[in-house]
């Protein structure tokens, strides 16, 4: 068995857990945040939305699968911190190259195990997402008023800009599968891979731009439409790229957006965003598409949300928007459209994942819808 | 979509008896669908033989019909109800089976009632192989490969593309014959060459082998709007080749990365679509390649399933109650999440605990049964267990089996690690504690792998548990380190007391003293995301506790664990009535069991649920936890069977309000010593009998009361270990194995009465007055375990005086041993005097069976009797009669006749053929039905229908009978001719028969082939006659040792050929007065609400004229 030290978890409402260590030894701050996939956690690990918060898994065997190539959603781990029950003593998996621990501690990820995940995620449901501090090693014996002190004086989530710090800092080009249909220009605010890679098996080039990307930048690519991609931090401080949808919005070109992208447009039409109490977070989700009627099972990774009249239109300075999507467990807006004069849909966005990567694929009619879009928009003589 | 308007009223079609595959599960599924109709207003119509069952107490339908499954009795149901639609998914394979015969029979249009849930071409999709490898193919995934072939180089060609080792299947052959794998090319042809041999199409179907690769199922659910989520994951622990039934399993899958669990997901979501399902639950099965990932579709069941029982109790998702608002028209998202009450159904469960079930087989019943697992399903039971992690939830679930050998030790043994690798290499009963001790024993994990397919990831955690179990056997003292380890992982306090070599009660003394103690958390759909409202818990070391605070005064009611033979539905019956009897009269109750199949294990039926194992250490635990939430009032043990009754005692002195009869009264009635002292006060007489410790003292008592007697432990259920024996040898041969069973009580020597009858009785004593439920008159004579035998109610030829006796006798025991609640009561009468078998005071096997019978709610009234209640103030408040009781039925009263049903075509011998099919003392049956009716002819004849397709009305019947039945067999024989039947015999029954002027064939025995003796005229042999299917009936009374072969091979071919076998000349009788009522003209049907308003026991002025 491997020897762990002791280890606390510190929220900065005071409550202390004691574990032990996982991971990386050391100490590591973020927002205390629980995920409830029971799959999925490499996916999880790697998801650039993660950046800067401490993920709590609530199922209670992480790491069974081990460590593979082919998961990573981007090239590094970017939570801030883990925090699991019982982690695996050995990987099962055909694909499997190693241990999800050997990878935490060769990227140097601090985590904490051994802890009543459950007490813990009904605190943070109770009382909300909040600033955690995951001390192990000699960080770990400092008394617990110093940690508690040390957790109050890390950054908060609210307020933040962190789309700049995920994302690419040079543009590449995900080719098509086949023949190449449409263009698409992607602004990386924090881009999974499996985003471009659904639309490069539907015929779109996808040329990924850094989030400093200007509208100038995108017209550039020549594209036949836009994509936002999921992302972390406060949408209330992403102003820069709001204005650049807005451009985007204003010439016409066909919008696509995910999660952080959702928000964004939310923004460029006018709309407001806020925090939610402790987020959504799970591949289990069940979204009413409006126009259908009908369910579907959604991977879910947001902690803000839009704020948009649930029902009828609203009058936008680029057409009329309406919620298209909403999550039955509470009501929370989780899709927008806009349509032109005529009717047609020109932009649309959802709060959640039809990437999955991890969760059901049931959503992953939005990446055709997308594509209808672009035939239509290409269709018609600009 | 709102509710469909067209549907005002459903025939619900229930599962029938328990047999092995099927299961309470249905009653559960059945219960809840039955409940769901009535609350949205639907009139309720359900056919159910199961007495046993909730779902046809009279209070869940509003028209129950306890009749046979058969499609002319429910054609003449629909005819009579005249159903919008009919509802057969919820009720099993019999169910659906049943509504695709009268699909075909064009009952369902004639009648114009269609089914709703699954269609009939969904139905058939699902069932049909070749279609539904289509299905699978056009969703774009895989079944087995396979290829007919006609020659050997087909053959060999096919060996190249499918690869070894191969399934090869002669097609249509009996029975699987000539079936065997091929490992290389000297198998294929040594097998496929007989087996193209034996195939009257020159044909074999050779198949890729799927054996070892890793097994999962998913529980699906659709509405008709297409709104498809999958409820529930599940892995099995032992791979492919142990049927699921039989396989350790585990939710949610464990093993699977997120993009395999979608592709499966993906597969099923596709098949559940693909097949047409319109509304309901399904669930899929795959198998996956663990080397590489290839997925494989096993198979679909378009219906819930155990698996769907299971995945509901394990995720708090209830299938079939959602699956009946489906069926009639709601869609997912109209529908709450009634543990969260805020969110909808139209979601995906998530875990944050692990499930792990695992299953109670009954092989000690039929020793000649092959205990290896097999595709097959040989499980009675199974026990779930819920923890925070695999480790805790395993070894609770292990000790949930309540079986000695059953959970993981470290005692000193004699094994190596090769023989324990060896052993653990074909799947049995308990081979995962084989696989414990290998590792334990220093297999690696790489080593058990390869023997027993079990997925490593499993083996590393049961490594674990021996690590820890070496830390703490070699730690200095058992500190408060080493003890919460132990405990998160799942380890008892009798575990421990085992590895420190201490007593349970000590370690449990040092661990409340240290402050270690488990917490209660919640099932609730979604990892605590919302709030639960449901108080559905399980323990766990772990840090905080849900358990709330209450103020009503609460009552415990133990269950029944898992379902064994002697210990099944009908003591979960008792249970669940007693929690609606305590709730309705403002207690709050809490329940207590491990059975995922069962309706107490519902969340919807007590106050608060506790899915725990029924160990000592836990239901204290449980108590603790409760007390600590409000004021406890009682603690029931007289409704679950022996597993809590046997609690009684320790629970008591460790303080807990045991309420009811007291654990000191149980004593007297179950200690044979302290029982004859209150016999004798009572002046009432048993069979002579006495108590041995040793074969010697057992020998001088049956000397003393003289051959035959009846043996057993004391302190059994469904008579465990029982036997009749006759001689000193074969006593002595039972005095050793049964002493190995049960070494800390001693042996039971009862003088075995011959030709009696043998007489049940329920009753009720509130320590003043006795309401008898009902009196049962077996059909049998005394010696076939009551569990086994049929009987009747009210009693087919008993008079008042001896009902007078009985109920006297009753009473007088009642009142010596102290009972207060249920008492049930045997005697046998015989020359006139009435012995008393035994008497236990608890529910009984039979007391749904005489609620049903009777139209009272015995169990309801038991409770409330244990909680103080007088007899008088339920009569008062009408949950009882006014005046009078079961034991005095008026005239017109319907004839009800238990049946009980035997699963001996179930078991293989190791040989291949059946095993013996005869009745004994020892309780084999794994269910029961009712037939009821008029008069005794036209119930009895029900009751054989229901219980396994009923007698012949024509044809021929053979007879063998032994010399002491022979002159009673005169009469029924004769009768048998004078309706027309062909009668054959064996030589010297033919003999008798022929000297009365009965015509009847002789056929030869088979010892007569082998002995050379004169067979000239006679063509075949009893067993070739019955293989054939020529007799419709076999009547075969055992006949002592000289025949025993011949007897063991007629019945096992009856058996086999699926015939009614007829074993004692009182069921000739009876059988032969149902046939003459079938002859009658077809089967009417009655309800039970009309069967009790005729009968009118509350004196409602609703009788019968």
């Amino acid at each position: 068995m491997v020897a762990r030290g002791p280890a606390a978890l510190v929220l900065e409402d005071g409550r202390i857990f004691t574990g032990s260590s996982y991971g990386m030894v050391g100490e590591t701050f973020g927002e205390a945040v629980f995920a409830t996939g029971m799959t999925g956690y490499q996916e999880t690990l790697t998801d650039p939305s993660y950046h800067r918060q401490v993920v709590v898994m609530t199922a209670p065997h992480i790491g069974n699968t081990g460590w593979n190539r082919e998961d990573d959603e981007s090239a590094r781990i970017w939570v801030s911190g883990f925090v699991v029950r019982d982690p695996a003593l050995r990987p099962s998996s055909w694909r499997a190259t190693g241990s999800l621990e050997d990878e935490l501690v060769r990227q140097g990820v601090v985590g904490v195990c051994e802890i009543d995940t459950r007490a813990l995620t009904r605190h943070l449901r109770d009382r909300g997402a909040m600033r955690v501090g995951l001390f192990s090693g000699p960080a770990a014996t400092a008394g617990p008023e110093a940690l508690v002190e040390r957790v109050r004086r890390s950054p908060q989530m609210a307020g933040s800009a962190l789309a700049a710090e995920v994302s690419t800092t040079s543009a590449y080009v995900v080719p098509a599968v086949g023949e190449r249909r449409y263009v698409v220009a992607a602004l990386d605010l924090g881009i999974k891979a499996m985003t471009p890679a659904l639309m490069a098996q539907r015929g779109i080039e996808v040329h990924v731009l850094p989030a400093t990307a200007t509208f100038a930048d995108i017209v550039a690519v020549q594209p036949d439409g836009v994509f936002f991609s999921n992302g972390p931090g406060d949408p209330a401080t992403a102003d820069r790229e709001v204005g650049v949808l807005r451009e985007v919005l204003a010439a016409g070109i066909p919008f696509f957006g995910i999660c952080f992208g959702n928000q964004l447009l939310g923004r460029a039409l006018g709309f407001g965003t806020y925090k939610l109490t402790y987020g959504h977070r799970g591949i289990n989700q069940p979204v009413l598409d409006k126009a259908t009627g009908k369910v579907e099972v959604t991977a879910h990774n947001h902690g803000f949300a839009v704020d948009a009249p649930r029902t009828g239109d609203a009058a936008t300075d680029f057409g009329t928007a309406r919620v298209s999507h909403i999550c039955l467990n509470d009501d929370v807006v989780e899709g927008l459209e806009l349509r032109d004069a005529s009717g047609a849909v020109r932009a649309f966005s959802v709060q959640y994942h039809p990437e999955a990567a991890a969760g059901p694929h049931d959503a992953s009619y939005l990446f055709d819808r997308f594509v209808d879009l672009l035939a239509q928009s290409c269709a018609v003589p600009s | 979509m709102p509710k469909r308007a067209d549907i005002r009223s459903v025939l619900v079609i229930g599962s029938g008896p328990i047999v092995i595959g099927q299961a309470c599960e249905f009653d559960y599924s059945g219960t809840q669908a039955c409940r769901v109709l009535r609350d949205e207003g639907i009139r309720v119509v359900l056919v159910n033989s199961n007495p046993a069952t909730i779902m046809t107490d009279p209070e869940f339908a509003d028209a129950t019909y306890v009749e046979p499954i058969t499609p002319e009795v429910v054609e003449a149901i629909i005819a009579k109800e005249r159903p919008d639609a009919v509802l057969a998914t919820l009720g099993g394979q019999t169910a659906l089976n049943c509504a695709m015969a009268l699909h075909e029979r064009g009952v369902l249009e004639r009648y114009n009632a269609p089914l709703i849930g699954a269609n009939v071409d969904a139905i058939r999709l699902g069932e049909d192989r070749e279609a539904f490898k289509g299905v699978v193919a056009r969703c774009g995934a895989e079944s087995a490969r396979s290829v007919v072939a006609h020659t050997m180089d087909e053959c060999l060609a096919a060996a190249q593309t499918l690869g070894y080792p191969l399934v090869v299947r002669p097609s249509f052959t009996m029975g699987g014959l000539g079936s065997g794998f091929a490992y290389d090319e000297p198998d294929l042809r040594r097998i496929a060459g007989a087996g193209l041999q034996a195939s009257p199409t020159t044909e074999v179907l050779l198949e890729e082998s799927i054996l070892g690769w890793k097994e999962y199922e998913l529980e699906v659910m659709r509405d008709h709007a297409d709104n498809v989520v999958v409820v529930c994951s599940i892995e099995n622990l032992d791979p492919m080749g142990v049927h699921t039934g039989d396989s350790i399993t585990v939710a949610p899958a464990l093993t699977l990365t997120d993009r395999e669990y979608q592709r499966l997901r993906d597969i099923g979501i596709a098949v559940i679509r693909e097949v047409g399902v319109d509304t309901g639950g399904c669930n899929i099965q795959f198998a996956v390649n663990p080397v590489d990932g290839r997925v494989i579709v096993i198979e679909m069941n378009p219906r819930v399933s155990r698996s769907s029982a299971l995945a509901s109790k394990a995720t708090g998702f209830p299938i079939a109650k959602i699956a009946a608002r489906m069926a009639i028209g709601y869609t997912l998202d109209e529908v709450p999440n009634d543990i969260t009450e805020q969110t909808p159904a139209s979601f995906e469960p998530t875990l944050d605990y692990v499930v792990v079930k695992v299953p109670r087989f009954a092989f000690e019943k039929f020793p000649q049964a092959d205990p290896t697992l097999t595709t097959t399903m040989k499980s009675v039971g199974e026990a779930m267990s819920i923890g925070r992690s695999f480790t805790e939830a395993l070894q609770k679930a292990l000790r949930s089996m309540e079986r000695s050998g059953s959970s993981f030790h470290w005692l000193p043994t004699s094994q190596t690690a090769q023989e324990a690798l060896t052993q653990s290499r074909r799947p049995t009963d308990g081979r995962i504690v084989s696989v414990q001790q290998a590792l334990r024993l220093g297999a690696t994990v790489e080593q058990v792998h390869e023997a027993t397919g079990i997925d490593p990831w499993f083996l590393d955690q049961i490594e674990r548990i021996n690590a820890i179990a070496a830390e703490l056997t070699s730690a200095p003292q058992l500190g408060p380190a080493q003890l919460r380890l132990a405990k998160r992982h799942g380890f008892s306090d009798a575990q421990l007391a085992q590895l420190r070599g201490m007593p349970e009660a000590v370690v449990r003394g040092v661990r409340h003293a240290l402050g270690i103690r488990p917490v209660y958390k919640t099932v609730d759909t979604c990892a605590a995301e919302f709030a639960a409202r449901t108080p559905y818990h399980y323990s766990s070391y772990d840090e905080e506790t849900e358990v709330s605070p209450r103020e009503k005064p609460a009552v415990l009611i133990l269950g029944s664990g898992p379902n064994r033979i002697g210990q099944g539905v009908e003591f979960d019956y008792s249970c669940v009535h007693a929690s609606f009897a305590l709730r309705d009269a403002g207690y709050d109750t809490v329940m207590v069991n491990c059975n995922p199949e069962t309706v107490s294990t519902d969340y919807d039926t007590s106050s608060r649920l506790y899915f725990e194992p029924l160990t000592l250490e836990d239901v204290l635990e449980v108590y603790y936890a409760e007390c600590q939430a409000g004021p406890v009032a009682g603690v029931i043990v007289q409704l679950g069977g022996q597993t809590p009754l046997g609690l009684a005692a320790a629970l008591k002195s460790e303080g807990l309000p045991v309420v009811g009869t007291s654990p000191e009264a149980i004593h007297l009635a179950e200690d044979r010593g302290a029982f004859g002292h209150v016999l004798a006060k009572a002046h009432l007489p048993a069979p002579q009998h006495g108590t041995a410790f040793s074969i010697d003292e057992a020998l001088d008592v049956a000397h003393r009361i003289g051959y035959p007697v009846l043996v057993r432990p004391s302190y059994v259920l469904g008579g465990r270990g029982m036997v009749i024996v006759y001689d000193d040898a074969s006593l002595r041969t039972y005095v050793e194995k049964a002493t190995d069973a049960s070494p800390e009580h001693p042996i039971l020597v009862d003088r075995f009465l011959d030709d009696a009858i043998e007489i049940d009785i329920d009753a009720l004593f509130d320590g003043e007055e006795l309401y008898v439920g009902g009196i049962m008159e077996h059909i049998e004579e005394a010696g076939i375990h009551s569990g086994d035998s049929a009987c009747t109610l009210p009693p087919a030829t008993l008079g008042a005086f001896e009902l007078a006796r009985v109920r006297e006798a009753t009473r007088k025991l009642a009142e010596g041993i102290g009972v207060r609640g249920l008492m049930n009561v045997q005697f046998a009468l015989a020359q006139d005097v009435l012995y008393v078998l035994e008497a236990n005071p608890r529910a009984s096997r039979t007391v749904p069976f005489v609620a049903k019978a009777t139209g009272v709610p015995l169990a309801k009234a038991a409770a409330r009797v244990m909680m103080g209640a007088s007899i008088a103030s339920l009569r008062a408040e009408g949950l009882l009669p006014a005046t009078g009781d079961g034991g005095v039925m008026p005239a017109h009263a319907p004839m009800s006749v238990k049946e009980a049903v035997l699963p001996f075509a179930r078991f293989r011998t190791q040989e291949g053929t059946v095993v013996d099919s005869l009745l004994g003392p020892e309780m084999r049956s794994t269910g029961e039905v009712m037939g009821i009716d008029a008069d005794f002819g036209v119930a009895f004849a029900k009751s054989q229908l229901a219980a396994y397709g009923g007698l012949p009305t024509e044809g021929a019947v053979f007879v063998s009978m032994a010399n002491r039945d022979k002159r009673a067999m005169i009469f029924p024989v004769k009768r048998l001719v004078d309706l027309g039947f062909r009668i054959y015999a064996t030589t010297g029954t033919a003999e008798v028969l022929r000297r009365h002027g009965i015509e009847a064939e002789a056929v030869r025995k088979i010892t007569e082939r082998a002995e050379g003796a004169s067979t000239e005229g006679m063509t075949s042999s009893i067993v070739e006659l019955i293989a054939a299917r020529r007799v419709q009936m076999v009547v075969n009374s055992p006949s002592g040792a000289l025949s025993r072969s011949d007897g063991y091979a007629i019945r096992t071919a009856t058996t086999g050929a699926d015939l009614p076998i007829i074993t004692t000349v009182q069921q000739l009788g009876a059988a032969v007065i149902g046939i003459e009522a079938l002859r009658g003209g077809p089967l009417r049907v009655t309800s039970l609400q009309d069967h009790a308003r005729d009968l009118d026991l509350y004196g409602r002025g609703t009788a019968r004229s």
